[in-house]
């Protein structure tokens, strides 16, 4: 707060506009420095690699002339401000380097794996949103004012395990039931429609039981607050005191921490790829850090680490759509 | 300490989760010592066999036994997963109070580093510390460990900055102790109790991370196991032999749900407050003969009752029976009228205002033997009609306007909304008749004001906006609870001159519910005076200073300091405390402050009985003289 609005309340005429303004510069200026970060952290993972990541990636019986050709083509003899300065660079023109193994310019394979790995990711987001905010909501509703003790307890208990079986096991779970015992989805790849339903549940389920956990809670503390009174005092239909009245303010606090879960959802698809041999970023990184492939490891990483700050900045903008006074705090 | 331990053994998951967590150590500690040989031991006859007698979860590519492997690896797992952990912890540790230790600024700098950080999910964390330390099981223990360590730096983060400004902590600095040493002997045993706790929880994740990390290949490599790579080499075979996949998936999640849930069982440790139902209590002894008329036959009262209460109970479940802070409140409103409630806070005078309103809500419970409306029974069960009636005729105005408006909703929808649901108008003639109404309470350009949200409004600006939304509808009665409270000196009046510019104009009668006997005086006809869920006395709002017949109405009166106060003194104050509601004595619940209590008060609880036109008052000494000298001199304190 500036002196000025605290000694004489500001002109109030286009004062509305300010706030937001205010919430884009800051969250657009944090956004940048995080970007920073993690370039430079992508960057700076090659150069953390104890020895030759070169030699690492040929072998031991590559000869030394290919050896030292493949370090001047990437320029890892120049001084490390220079190969950081032509790094980002390259980013710049949307240039991620070449496969070390396979001779393929990394944008191209992470072109080819990256919408299997976003469709994957967002259908389950959207389950999970699907599932949890109604779930959440009538277990609030249910729950509140001390309510159904007995449904809070085996709701609450069964979400917090549920919560915390981490995804791969919950792929593995779904492929003995659906795919070995009951044969009825496939359990591989993702050429059918119905090849789809094992992984994006293997993803979706541990975060909608967390967010439904949290929307309980809120809903529940939400439905104590005085403008909910206000709008029993006019008598609203219970409709419209819980959906209009509650919900939206239920979801201020769940998607903040939401947030978080939702941006995990992003590298979980990592471990569940590998169970369902998805072709997406995720088997690849796994087997480019096992073959030693750096370059290609590098991009990905880069990619899910803006995805995860895309997903961030978007949770952030829909807190300030549903509730403008997030505009105005301070972070 | 041990009691709050105890504590945890208490609930049914914190025993399991106490049991399966001393299970997977045990069996950390003895598997190894005693089925390593089993686990190792190769039956090239039964390759890939199912479950079977020799082998109950059947066995892998080289015939070794899978349940033996799974139960050896136990040691290797939690080994990892510990080592990781204990990494987070000291790293968490260093990133937590470097601010501390460092100072602010270069705090400021690792924190702004942790909150980037903690941004990022753990998993990618993880897969980049591995790249750098190498794939392998050295590599992932590091890997996970240093991806935890932005969250346990948060934790221990807040932790500090909680305890930071204790003041055995600003002693010790100004002590001149060092602050790596206040650290050390201050800080660091005061947080260590709920480090311990998020460590314990940290371990389940780190056994569930490490699985994942050995299952995709990049933790434990062969010829070492853990849970991971057992899963990692049973799910190719999981059509062949299900169990291969299955047992150490198995053991992964009980393993990680049992760290899991008992470091959230003793983080819950503190026992928890449980609310029973309400068993009936007896019905207080009527306060009044029913029959009686409220209001006398001189005033030509009961034809135009906005509100006739009688009886009025609001009861509670508390921890050792049920409470009751309203015991039996009668009174009627007349068409126009103005009145006032007074009483100390916990005298019941809201409660009983939500209570006439019927928003009282779960658990409580509200009886009374009439409570109508303009006629309308409003105990009967809530119908469409009786909602209508609410949502039109009676307006509340509450105390704190900053929380009564939803903070996520246009002013002027949260107005139009009344009129749309009572009066069925669409959404733009509800939104012209909100922009009239916020004129009406004097807001200026109520158009553009309509389209605000409610923190963009100032105080008196809400609580007038309130009185608006209360005359969306066309209200006979307005309940307003503490209405200025909340508000600065300035904006109370225009608030105050506001509801009495409504109730002139348009005859609407008004409950005005205030702590401050000079507001209510000022405003009211009559004014009803509550002690501990009684109404003690009613009388016209003239007769307050001078006529009052009540010990405490005396006492509220005497205690507003005036222009004749003498400001050498202080400020008179009743003696003694409110009644807890909990615990209300028998006889008159004023005795014991009252100056002119007797026996006879102690254990007979007077009846509210007519004292005069207009006047009812509920004491065995009314208006008998107090000796003020004594009443002065008793615990006479400033506030």
């Amino acid at each position: 707060m500036s002196l000025a609005s605290s000694v004489a309340p500001a002109p109030r005429v286009g004062a509305p506009a300010r706030p937001w303004l205010r919430f884009a510069v800051r969250r657009l200026g944090r956004l940048l420095v995080s970007l920073w970060v993690l370039v430079t952290a992508s960057f700076l993972m090659i150069h953390l690699i104890p020895g030759d990541p070169v030699r690492a990636a040929l072998g031991p019986t590559a000869p030394a002339s290919l050896v030292a050709a493949r370090r001047a083509d990437m320029g890892l003899d120049d001084p490390l401000l220079v190969q950081y300065w032509h790094y980002v660079q390259h980013l710049l023109t949307g240039d991620l380097g070449t496969s070390m193994i396979s001779q393929l310019p990394v944008s191209q394979i992470v072109s080819q794996r990256l919408p299997a790995t976003l469709q994957l990711a967002l259908l389950a987001f959207v389950v999970a949103i699907a599932v949890a905010v109604p779930l959440g909501v009538s277990m609030g509703v249910l729950t509140r004012r001390g309510h159904g003790r007995r449904t809070e307890l085996a709701f609450t208990t069964s979400s917090v395990v549920v919560g915390i079986v981490p995804d791969f096991l919950v792929g593995v779970a779904l492929v003995y039931v659906f795919g070995v015992n009951l044969g009825w989805l496939p359990v591989a790849g993702n050429d059918t429609p119905d090849a789809y339903v094992l992984p994006v549940l293997s993803l979706a389920i541990g975060p909608a039981a967390i967010l439904a956990r949290i929307v309980r809670v809120e809903m529940v503390s939400v439905l104590e607050a005085d403008f909910v009174r206000t709008a029993r005092a006019k008598r609203l239909p219970a409709r419209t005191i819980y959906l209009g009245h509650a919900l939206p303010n239920a979801l201020t606090a769940s998607l903040t921490l939401g947030g978080l879960l939702l941006s995990g959802m992003v590298a979980g698809t990592v471990l569940v790829e590998n169970v369902f041999a998805w072709p997406g970023l995720g088997s690849t990184i796994v087997s480019s850090i096992l073959n030693k492939d750096y370059q290609v490891v590098q991009a990905i990483v880069l990619v899910y680490g803006v995805g995860v700050l895309v997903v961030n900045t978007l949770v952030d903008v829909a807190l300030a759509l549903i509730d403008p006074r997030s505009t105005i705090r301070e972070d | 300490m041990i009691r709050r331990w105890r504590s945890v053994l208490r609930t049914p998951l914190g025993i399991a989760a106490t049991a399966l967590t001393v299970a997977v150590l045990v069996l950390a500690v003895v598997a190894p010592i005693l089925w390593t040989d089993d686990a190792n031991a190769v039956d090239t006859g039964n390759i890939l066999a199912g479950p079977s007698g020799d082998h109950w979860a059947g066995t892998d590519n080289l015939g070794r036994d899978i349940l033996f492997r799974t139960l050896v690896a136990t040691r290797l797992s939690v080994e990892l997963a510990l080592a990781a952990t204990a990494i987070a912890v000291v790293a968490g540790l260093v990133l937590g109070t470097a601010g501390f230790v460092l100072g602010r600024r270069p705090g400021r700098l690792v924190s702004a580093a942790i909150n980037i950080a903690v941004a990022f999910p753990g998993i990618l964390l993880a897969l980049f510390f591995a790249v750098v330390f190498g794939v392998g099981a050295t590599g992932a223990v590091l890997a996970i460990g240093f991806a935890g360590a932005p969250a346990f730096g948060r934790l221990t983060q807040t932790l500090v900055a909680g305890i930071e400004s204790r003041d055995f902590i600003s002693a010790a600095r100004i002590a001149g102790v060092g602050r790596l040493r206040i650290l050390v002997r201050h800080v660091l045993p005061n947080i260590s109790e709920p480090l311990v706790v998020n460590a314990t929880i940290g371990a389940g994740g780190a056994l569930l991370s490490f699985a994942g990390l050995s299952f995709l290949g990049l933790g434990v490599q062969q010829p070492r196991y853990d849970w991971g790579r057992l899963l990692f080499d049973g799910i190719s075979s999981i059509y062949v032999n299900p169990a291969s996949a299955l047992a150490p998936g198995a053991a992964v999640l009980i393993a990680g749900l049992a760290f899991n849930l008992f470091g959230e069982s003793v983080a819950k440790g503190l026992g928890v407050g449980v609310v029973g139902g309400i068993p009936a209590l007896p019905p207080v002894v009527p306060t009044l003969v029913t029959d009686e008329p409220l209001i006398e036959e001189s005033h030509q009262a009961g034809t135009d009752l906005v509100l006739d209460v009688r009886d009025l109970e609001v009861t509670f479940p508390g921890a050792r029976g049920p409470i009751r802070p309203v015991r039996g409140v009668s009174f009627a409103v007349r068409r126009g009228e103005a009145v006032g409630v007074v009483g100390e806070s916990g005298s019941g005078k809201s409660l009983t205002a939500l209570a006439v309103s019927r928003l009282v809500g779960e658990p409580g419970r509200v009886d009374a033997s009439r409570l109508d409306l303009l006629g309308t029974d409003l105990r009967a069960r809530d119908s469409r009609a009786q909602r209508q009636l609410l949502g039109t005729s009676l307006a509340m105005v509450f105390q704190d306007p900053m929380t009564s408006f939803n903070p996520t909703r246009r002013m002027g929808g949260q107005l139009a909304e009344v009129a749309r649901h009572h009066q069925g108008l669409e959404r733009r003639s509800a939104l012209a008749r909100a922009v009239d109404r916020l004129r009406s309470v004097r807001i200026s350009e109520p158009e553009r004001r309509a389209r605000q949200y409610p923190h963009e409004f100032s105080g008196g600006m809400r609580q007038r906006a309130m009185i608006g939304m209360g005359l969306m509808g066309n209200p006979a009665l307005i309940i307003a609870d503490e209405p200025t409270t909340a508000l600065d000196v300035t904006v109370q009046l225009q608030v105050l001159d506001l509801l009495q510019a409504i109730r002139e104009a348009d005859g609407v009668a008004l409950v005005l519910i205030s702590h401050d006997v000079t507001v209510v005086g000022e405003v009211c006809d009559r004014v009803l005076v509550m002690y501990a869920g009684r109404i003690v006395e009613d009388l016209p709002a003239a007769a307050l200073s001078g006529e009052a017949l009540h010990p405490y109405t005396r006492a509220l009166v005497a205690a507003v300091p005036d222009m004749d106060t003498d400001l050498d003194q202080p400020l008179a104050v009743i003696p003694g405390r409110p009644v807890d509601p909990a615990d209300v004595p028998p006889g008159c619940a004023y005795a014991a402050r009252c100056p002119l209590a007797s026996e006879r008060c102690r254990v007979e609880d007077p009846a509210l009985v007519p004292a005069g036109p207009g006047h009812r008052v509920a004491c065995w000494h009314a208006g008998e003289p107090i000796d003020i000298e004594i009443a002065d001199r008793e615990e006479v304190r400033v506030p």
